[in-house]
């Protein structure tokens, strides 16, 4: 077993993996030496094939502050379970010294002070001077691009994802996976799919009128790499109609369809793949589920959840990788390859630290390029955040981020109750720092953004309430969604995260006035993001941006207005 | 606002006329149609494949698959609807595979479940719980 100090490496055997993690001694090390790009890329090449994977990029072409969450609950088999770790316990984990680049990278405490020191993260100029690095190393290494990458920014909404599709391009991926590609509407994906140089994939995409598969979206794909045939077989978010709007687009269902991933594993087999990646956008726990049930994958690189983990999890023979968010990593997986078998990876998480790695100029050109028309409307300084205010989103139940857009429904759409969806993308402001229009953009930049204004009653507030809560704390996860609780606004409440759906929320509580929720009474709630077609209202960019102009420095005291039991 | 309560609200629409329902009521339904169609035999659990979604993306149309190779009859029920009887599928001697596909309504999260009458006269069962939901917010 080779150690390394900065990776993790280790080789397979008939049903057992042998070596352990030696991450434990990265964050000392690099704490006592400057962070060096060559440091940060650091690898001896191993096996014959290499993996790259990006994934959740939510359109951040910049560098950007993104900090990750202080409470990430796992339920049923999961409890306690990566990547259900934080803080304190996620670096006693891995070895991470507190104060280190790697505490700052993956994990939230002292965040705001930590940044100062190390810096943004991301850019995908960055991102290409890494994956040049590897293709050096390796040429025909894969590119493979787990999806939402063209959703998330002012630019990405301003060009209909053309901004992204035209950077990425320049990146070479070789294939990709999809989720929010699909709120650009079924009419733009598809003229969008079927121009790109690489391979879209999902085994789970189907036509929804006859429920058989499309050809827009082949289930895999054959690559050659270091003389190994490998499949890589597209896996997309499964809840697509369900967690966004269907109705735009409404020609295509999905599902988990572990059946038909089967299926595709077996016949990708036959045709004499050596090595079998999914690429996927099911979601950490529930790409744990799937390798369970499915055999004969090799490799899953898991999106969706934007977990960030240093070392691959193991289910069976399958190695899962999880590669965060927001450009902030890129995973290398190095594979021995054998007579048609894994014999052995080497794998490392690399955090992309924007002032480390020097960036790729001519990706930089083309980046600028993309945001020069909307340079002016970018840069425009709506507000300040105060000394004592850290905005981020992360987190199963409120994140400051969200407490401000919930303000701003309160305020702005005079509610008594605001909700916010729980999205995991989203960048973070530092305190002190400028709060410009894109920064209020990349938190709220959708297709269906309506800020609506309804009545609901207290019993279906508290449905509403529960059947999110579902998505999220359903012991099995074939039947969560992936993204975190609802926001709310006005509104407090107990949660035990053990009990079944309709009994986890109690002591809902209306804060303005301190009673409890009348389940018979009405109220006024305001909320963004309906999936529903019609929804009308002013678009919450707006509202976020009037609320703001107003505060001018945007000051928040600590939410503790959601008591969580059962953890 | 275009909303109505019932097609309503954050993320989604649901068919949340369960929630009213007497569901013991209805689970007696269903297992009472179930005793009915097996005359009270035992059921193995295997011999019959339902394939289901985890999640419906619409409950008023949910795609459902059976498959039982040697059955002569596969009954489908829904146990959570009021009428929980959806179909009973059947094979003659010349039938070429017993597989049937469908699309069903389900007035909320609940079992789906299939019975296969195997030509030797026993029977065998499938379920799988199928969860309709007003949405959530995706990562």
């Amino acid at each position: 077993m080779i150690s390394r100090r900065d990776f993790l490496q280790a080789s397979m055997a008939a049903t057992a993996l042998y070596g352990a993690s030696s991450f434990g001694n990265w964050g000392k090390l690099a704490a006592q030496q400057a962070l060096t790009q060559d440091k940060l890329l650091e690898f001896d090449t191993f096996g014959n094939v290499s993996l790259i994977h990006i994934t959740d990029i939510h359109a951040q072409l910049k560098p950007i502050y993104f900090r990750e969450p202080s409470i990430n609950i796992g339920v049923g088999d999961n409890k306690g379970a990566v990547p259900h770790i934080t803080g304190a316990d996620f670096r006693k984990l891995y070895g991470i010294d507190d104060g280190s680049h790697s505490a700052y990278a993956l994990t939230y405490n002292d965040f705001a002070s930590l940044a100062q020191g190390y810096g943004k993260m991301g850019g995908l100029d960055r991102v290409s001077t890494v994956i040049n690095q590897i293709r050096a190393d390796r040429p025909d290494a894969l590119l493979l691009d787990g999806g939402d990458t063209w959703h998330g920014s002012y630019t990405c909404y301003q060009t209909q994802g053309q901004d992204m599709v035209n950077v990425m391009n320049a990146l070479k991926p070789d294939a990709m996976t999809f989720h929010w590609e699909f709120t650009l509407g079924s009419d733009r994906v598809n003229e969008i799919v079927e121009g790109l140089p690489f391979a879209a994939l999902g085994q789970n995409i189907f036509d929804a009128e006859w429920d058989e598969p499309t050809e827009l979206f082949p289930p895999y794909k054959f690559f050659e790499s270091g003389g190994v045939k490998v499949a890589v077989i597209g896996q997309a978010f499964p809840y697509m109609p369900i967690a966004n709007p269907g109705w735009m687009f409404p020609e295509y269902t999905f599902g988990i369809r572990d059946e038909r991933m089967q299926e595709m594993v077996n016949e990708v087999r036959a045709k004499g793949a050596e090595l079998v990646v999914c690429l996927s956008h099911n979601g950490f726990d529930v790409d744990k589920q799937m390798a369970g049930a499915v055999t004969g994958i090799d490799v899953i690189l898991s999106g969706h959840t934007h977990d960030a983990l240093p070392e691959p999890v193991l289910v069976g023979d399958t190695i899962i990788v999880a590669s965060g968010s927001n450009g902030k990593f890129v995973s290398r997986v190095d594979l021995d390859v054998q007579n048609g078998r894994m014999m052995g990876f080497r794998h490392k998480l690399i955090p992309i630290f924007s002032d480390v790695i020097t960036p790729d100029k001519a990706i930089t050109t083309l980046i600028d390029e993309q945001r020069a028309p909307y340079a002016e409307q970018l840069s425009e300084v709506i507000g300040k955040t105060a000394d004592d205010t850290l905005l981020y989103r992360r987190g199963n139940f409120n994140g400051s981020w969200d407490d401000l857009i919930c303000d701003a429904l309160l305020s702005e759409r005079e509610a008594d109750i605001a909700l916010s969806p729980g999205v995991r993308w989203g960048p973070s402001i530092l305190p002190g720092q400028d709060i410009t229009r894109e920064d209020i953009w990349n938190v709220t930049s959708m297709t269906y953004p309506e800020a609506y204004r309804t009545e609901m009653t207290g019993e279906f507030l508290h449905v509403v309430l529960e059947d999110v809560a579902d998505n999220l704390f359903n012991p099995n996860p074939y039947y969560q969604q992936g993204g975190d609780m609802v926001r709310t606004g006005g509104l407090g409440y107990r949660i035990d995260v053990t009990k079944p759906q309709g009994s986890r929320i109690t002591e809902m509580t209306l804060l303005k006035t301190g009673e409890l929720i009348d389940p018979a009474k009405t109220y006024q709630v305001a909320g963004w993001a309906s999936v529903n077609q019609g929804t009308e209202g002013p678009p919450i960019w707006d509202v976020v941006e009037s609320h703001i102009r107003k505060l001018g420095t945007v000051s928040l005291a600590e939410n503790t207005s959601v008591t969580v039991d059962g953890v | 606002m275009e909303f109505t309560r019932r097609s309503a609200i954050v993320m989604g629409a649901g068919a949340f006329a369960a929630l009213a329902l007497p569901k013991l009521a209805v689970a007696a339904a269903g297992e009472d149609a179930i005793a009915a169609f097996t005359g009270g035999a035992d059921l193995a659990d295997t011999g019959v494949t339902l394939t289901a979604p985890e999640i419906a993306e619409n409950g008023n149309t949910v795609p459902i698959e059976v498959d039982a190779p040697g059955a002569t009859e596969i009954m489908v029920l829904a146990m959570g609807n009021p009428t929980p009887g959806v179909a009973t599928f059947g094979f003659g001697p010349l039938a070429g595979s017993q597989h049937a596909s469908t699309r069903i309504r389900l007035a909320g999260t609940q079992d789906v479940v299939a019975i296969a009458k195997l030509a030797d006269g026993s029977f065998a069962k499938a379920s799988s719980t199928v969860k309709v939901t007003i949405g959530g917010c995706g990562g």
